[in-house]
């Protein structure tokens, strides 16, 4: 037996990247604007989602879809919105994969869903890689975890559209300095749209469901690339 | 520790790879990973071989080529080579944050594999 060279030249994450696209087509063509939540654990995104969904789904449809290793808590705080929320377990994957939220998603009637939030599994390093098929990359950083977060992890950072700096109530607190860590931001990712909330107070609430709404209508206001995947 | 699910894609697409070419065992992947790719290189190699257990890469080597992050000035258009994994300031002029343009690689490369035994006979 002699061995012989095969060129491949493949995308180790291929299938989830055309799962994705998939996905987006999908999306596409019903209209809806997904947003993939990533943070580290207890960051708050679901405090915060939660907040965020109350607001928009004043005049929209939305619903949630959340990651997590274990429990369905996540899902049942992100019902108190009102919207529809399901529970994604991971088991012990420590990140969402698109072939998981395509089946979470099963039975749901795309056409009636403005807006799709993934909140992923609290990680700050491993959601980098895998495509969701999402519009928007919302990052959030706590005010309890330090200005520097940004600096320490930038290939997931380098990857969003979009940082809320959470926890705002606790900053006084916990001595955060807000300008270092929106120079931090800024040096980590020029341009990346900053928001300071907090889920306890609701500050910063409006602002973000105001800036999703806009992305929203952008989308609606875009020709739907109704190519099939 | 995403390398598990890496590194199960990678042994998917490499038995499809090999299956389809005929051909039978797998001796060795060659396979980049960028330094913005989000993969550590050494917990790929400590996952890959207890997931290629029972599988056509049973026993094959991985061999990885680590491709460094390779970015262009926005302001400047500079281009470089950086160290680690930014965040990135321009070297020639001090611009923060220029595009990256390369080491987000994650790409099974070439393969060597065995002819199939029954082609053999």
């Amino acid at each position: 037996m002699k061995p012989r060279i095969l060129e491949v030249r493949t995308k180790i994450l291929k299938k989830n990247d055309e799962i994705a696209r998939a996905m987006r087509a999908r999306f596409g063509v019903s209209g809806v604007y997904v947003v993939n939540v990533v943070s580290s654990p207890g960051a708050g995104k679901t405090g915060l989602l939660t907040r965020v969904m109350t607001e928009l789904s004043r005049d929209m449809t939305v619903v949630a879809v959340v990651g997590d290793l274990a429990t369905e808590h996540d899902a049942a705080r992100l019902a108190e919105s009102g919207c529809e929320a399901r529970q994604i377990s991971t088991g012990t994957l420590c990140h969402l994969e698109a072939d998981m939220v395509e089946k979470a998603i099963e039975g749901w009637s795309l056409d009636g869903i403005d807006v799709l939030f993934i909140e992923n599994v609290g990680n700050l390093v491993c959601p980098q890689g895998f495509d969701l098929g999402e519009d928007l990359r919302l990052l959030l950083f706590p005010v309890t975890e330090g200005e520097d977060k940004p600096l320490k992890y930038p290939t997931l950072i380098n990857t969003c559209d979009a940082v809320a700096i959470s926890k705002m109530d606790l900053a006084v607190a916990v001595g955060f300095d807000l300008e270092t860590a929106k120079a931090n931001t800024e040096k980590a990712r020029p341009g990346v749209a900053v928001f300071e909330t907090s889920a306890r107070t609701g500050a910063g609430v409006d602002e973000l469901a105001a800036f999703l709404r806009e992305r929203v209508a952008a989308k609606r206001a875009e020709p739907v690339d109704a190519v099939a995947p | 520790m995403h390398e598990l699910s890496i590194a199960a894609s990678l042994i998917e697409i490499a038995e499809d790879a090999a299956r389809e070419a005929g051909a039978g065992r797998v001796r060795a992947l060659r396979v980049r990973v960028g330094a913005l790719s989000g993969v550590v290189i050494e917990a790929l190699e400590f996952v890959y071989a207890a997931a290629a257990e029972g599988t056509l890469c049973e026993g094959a080597r991985l061999e990885i080529e680590a491709v460094p992050a390779r970015v262009r000035c926005r302001v400047c258009t500079y281009e470089a080579v950086m160290e680690g994994v930014g965040p990135f300031i321009c070297e020639s002029c001090g611009a923060p944050g220029p595009e990256v343009v390369g080491g987000r690689d994650l790409e099974l490369v070439t393969m060597e594999v065995d002819e199939h035994e029954a082609a053999n006979s």
